[in-house]
C-alpha cells in the first residue's frame, strides 16, 4: 500500500503544484518516480527527522502541502515535540507518512515496530490520524491528505496487502466514518489499519456471522453511527496492531463512555479490545508470528468471543 | 531612525514589563535588544500594515523566553500599541504569553522550546528559493540552545541546500540557563564550527549598532551560495550595571529599588 499511496500522491502532484515531499533518507524503490517527476518539490533531508519536521513547517508556511516520509517511529516519536509544537499548534499543513505500521518490519526488531504511535499522536490537538486498511484505502488517504489543509498522520503497513474494498470510489472516506466490510449479527468487529485483512481471513475461515467495519480514521467518530452500532450488537470488538494502552480500542471505549455519560446511550456496550498486550517483542519473527505472540492471536480470541456471544 | 534610541526604548519597555508583571529572562532580553533594533529599525523589509505580505523578510525568534524584547521591538514599530502590550502582557485570556506567540501581529512562529526555530527558518528559506521569492530569512538563537542537536541538523541542512537567503544570528551572551556556557557545554571554537559546517561566518560586537548594521548589510550583499551566521558577542543584562553578566538575571525580576536604578541607567543611555 505504500506504493499505492506514493503513486497516488504523484498523480495528484501533477495537478496540485503545492504538494511537496520530504524524506528522511528512506524510500528506496518507492519514492524515485516522485523525485524524478517533481525535482522542485522533493527533497531528501538526510537522517534528521526533527529537522525534517521543522523544514516541513517552514515550507508549509509558504503555501506548500508538505508530506514527510520515513519508517514508523522516525518521523513520529523521534520528533514528537516538533509535531506537537511546530506542526499541530501552528496548524501547519504537514502530513506525516510512516510506513511499517505495527509489526510490518517484524524481524528488524523493536526499533522498527511501530506500536505506540497512535496513542501518542492522538493526544495532540489538531492532528488527523489515518490508518488505511488496504491499497484502496491508501489511495483514498492520499486523496484526502492532498486536499485537506492541516496536520495529518498516515500510518501505512508496507507492501503486498490484498485489496479488500472493491470499488473505492463508493466508499465514504472521511474522519469519523466507518466503512462496513461485512454484515452479520451479535458481534461487530471494528478494526483500524492493515490488520483488517487478517481479521476477515479468520472470520471467513471459521464462518463466523459477524459484522466488520474498517475505521480508517482514528480519534473522532460519527456518534450517531456508534449509537446505532451499540443498539444492533451485543458485542463490540476492536482490533488494532498497536499497544492496547491509548490506542484505537481505547479511543472507542472513551467515546462510548462519553456517550453514556451524556445520556445518549442507555448502557455501556460490552467492548472487547484486541491489540498488543502492552509489551515489547524482542525476538525476531514475521509479522504474523509477532502479531500472534503480541496479543493478536485472532484464532483463539475470536473463538472465545464466539463461544460467549 | 535613531537605532541607539530604539534599542534603549526596547530595554526600557522590557524593564517595565518584567517589573510590573514580575516575569523572568530580563538578562537575555537586554542582550538581544540591539540586534532587534537594527533588524526591525533598518535592515529587515517589514511593514506592520502588511503583516503577512509574501515579500516581507521573516524573523524566526528561537529564544522565545526573551519575548519581552521582541514584543517591545514590535510595539515600537506599531505592530501593536505599547499600551496594548503593557496592558495585556501575560494577562488572562490574552495572547501575550511569556514565550513569544504567533497569534500576535509580527510574530512568525511561537517558540519557547529551544532548538525549533532554525529548522522552520530553513524550510522557509528553502521555499523562498524554490519559489524564487526574494525575501531574506533571519533566525535569532541563544547560545545555550546550541546544545540542542536539532539545531545542528538544521545547520547541516542549510549548508547542504545552499540556503544563502538564511541569516542566523547567535546572541552569544555566554550565560545559559543554569551556568556559564563554557562550563555547561562549551561552544568554542564557535566560528570555526560554523565554517567547518560550510557556513559564511562573521563575528561582531552585538551591542555596537554601527557594527551590527554594517555587518548585516554586508552579509545580505555577499553573493555566494552559503548560509550566513553572525555571531553577536553580547552581554547578558546589557545596559544595567548590576544585571550585566549575571546568571541571576536570567530569573529575577527587579524589585522597586532595582527598577528605579535600572530605569535611571537606561534613560541616561538614550
Amino acid at each position: 500500500m505504500r506504493n499505492t499511496f506514493i503513486n497516488t500522491l504523484s498523480e495528484l502532484a501533477q495537478e496540485n503544484p503545492n504538494i511537496f515531499l520530504l524524506c528522511g533518507d528512506l524510500g528506496y524503490s518507492v519514492l524515485e518516480p516522485f523525485a524524478k517527476a517533481f525535482p522542485d518539490r522533493f527533497l531528501n533531508v538526510g537522517i534528521a527527522e526533527q529537522n525534517m519536521t521543522g523544514v516541513a513547517v517552514g515550507l508549509a508556511r509558504e503555501g506548500y502541502n508538505v508530506f514527510t516520509y520515513s519508517i514508523g517511529n522516525f518521523p513520529t516519536l523521534r520528533c514528537m515535540e516538533q509535531i506537537r509544537y511546530d506542526v499541530c499548534y501552528h496548524r501547519a499543513n504537514v502530513k506525516i507518512i510512516a510506513v511499517g505500521a505495527g509489526y510490518a518490519y517484524g524481524a528488524q526488531g523493536v526499533s522498527h515496530h511501530t506500536t505506540e504511535d497512535i496513542g501518542m499522536l492522538r493526544t495532540i490537538p489538531n492532528m488527523t490520524i489515518c490508518a488505511p486498511a488496504d491499497p484502496a484505502e491508501a489511495k483514498l488517504a492520499a486523496n484526502f491528505m492532498s486536499s485537506f489543509n492541516g496536520p495529518g498522520y498516515v500510518r501505512i503497513n508496507k507492501s503486498g496487502e490484498a485489496i479488500i474494498h472493491g470499488d473505492s470510489s463508493k466508499l465514504r472516506f472521511s474522519p469519523g466514518e466507518f466503512i462496513q466490510v461485512s454484515q452479520g449479527k451479535n458481534v461487530v468487529v471494528i478494526t483500524t489499519g492493515a490488520i483488517l485483512g487478517a481479521v476477515l481471513d479468520e472470520i471467513k475461515s471459521k464462518n463466523y456471522s459477524w459484522s466488520v467495519f474498517s475505521s480508517p480514521f482514528i480519534g473522532s467518530y460519527n456518534k450517531e453511527k456508534l449509537i446505532e452500532i451499540s443498539k444492533c450488537y451485543e458485542n463490540i470488538v476492536t482490533v488494532e496492531e498497536h499497544q492496547l494502552n491509548g490506542g484505537f480500542g481505547s479511543s472507542i471505549v472513551e467515546i462510548y463512555s462519553d456517550l453514556y455519560d451524556a445520556g445518549l446511550i442507555k448502557k455501556m456496550p460490552h467492548i472487547r479490545r484486541i491489540g498488543i498486550n502492552n509489551k515489547f517483542i524482542g525476538v525476531a519473527g514475521t509479522q504474523d508470528y509477532l502479531r500472534s505472540v503480541g496479543g493478536l492471536d485472532l484464532a483463539e480470541k475470536f473463538l472465545e468471543i464466539n463461544s460467549n456471544a | 531612525m535613531d537605532l541607539v534610541k530604539y534599542a534603549q526604548e526596547i530595554r526600557l519597555l522590557v524593564l517595565e514589563l518584567c517589573y510590573t508583571k514580575k516575569t523572568s529572562h530580563i538578562g537575555g532580553a537586554f542582550s538581544v535588544a540591539d540586534i532587534l533594533a537594527v533588524l526591525y529599525g533598518e535592515v529587515m523589509n517589514i511593514n506592520p500594515l502588511l503583516d503577512k505580505e509574501p515579500g516581507r523578510d521573516r524573523l524566526f525568534y528561537s529564544k522565545g523566553h526573551a519575548c519581552t524584547a521582541l514584543y517591545a521591538a514590535l510595539s515600537k514599530r506599531n505592530f501593536f500599541t505599547t499600551e496594548t502590550l503593557l496592558n495585556n502582557f501575560i494577562k488572562d485570556g490574552e495572547y501575550f504569553t511569556s514565550h513569544i506567540n504567533h497569534s500576535l501581529p509580527g510574530v512568525e512562529l511561537s517558540t519557547g522550546s529551544l532548538g525549533h526555530a532554525l529548522g522552520v527558518a530553513a524550510g522557509s528559506a528553502l521555499a523562498g528559493k524554490r519559489k524564487k521569492l526574494p525575501y531574506t530569512v533571519y533566525a535569532i538563537l541563544s547560545d545555550g540552545e546550541l546544545d540542542e542537536g536539532s539545531n545542528w541538523e538544521a545547520i547541516m541542512f542549510a549548508a547542504q541546500n545552499k540556503l544563502n537567503n538564511l541569516i542566523l544570528i547567535i546572541d552569544y551572551n555566554k550565560i545559559q540557563s543554569f551556568g556559564r556556557v563554557e562550563d555547561v557545554m562549551a561552544l568554542e571554537p564557535l566560528a570555526d564550527k560554523f565554517r567547518a559546517f560550510n557556513w559564511h561566518v562573521e563575528e561582531v560586537d552585538g551591542h555596537s549598532i554601527e557594527d551590527l548594521k554594517a555587518t548585516l548589510t554586508n552579509l545580505m550583499q555577499i553573493d555566494d551560495s552559503t548560509p550566513k551566521c553572525l555571531i553577536a558577542h553580547t552581554i547578558k543584562g546589557k545596559g544595567v550595571s548590576f544585571m550585566e553578566d549575571s546568571l541571576a538575571w536570567h530569573y529575577k525580576s527587579p524589585n522597586s529599588d532595582e527598577y528605579q536604578d535600572a530605569k535611571k541607567q537606561l534613560e541616561l543611555q538614550k
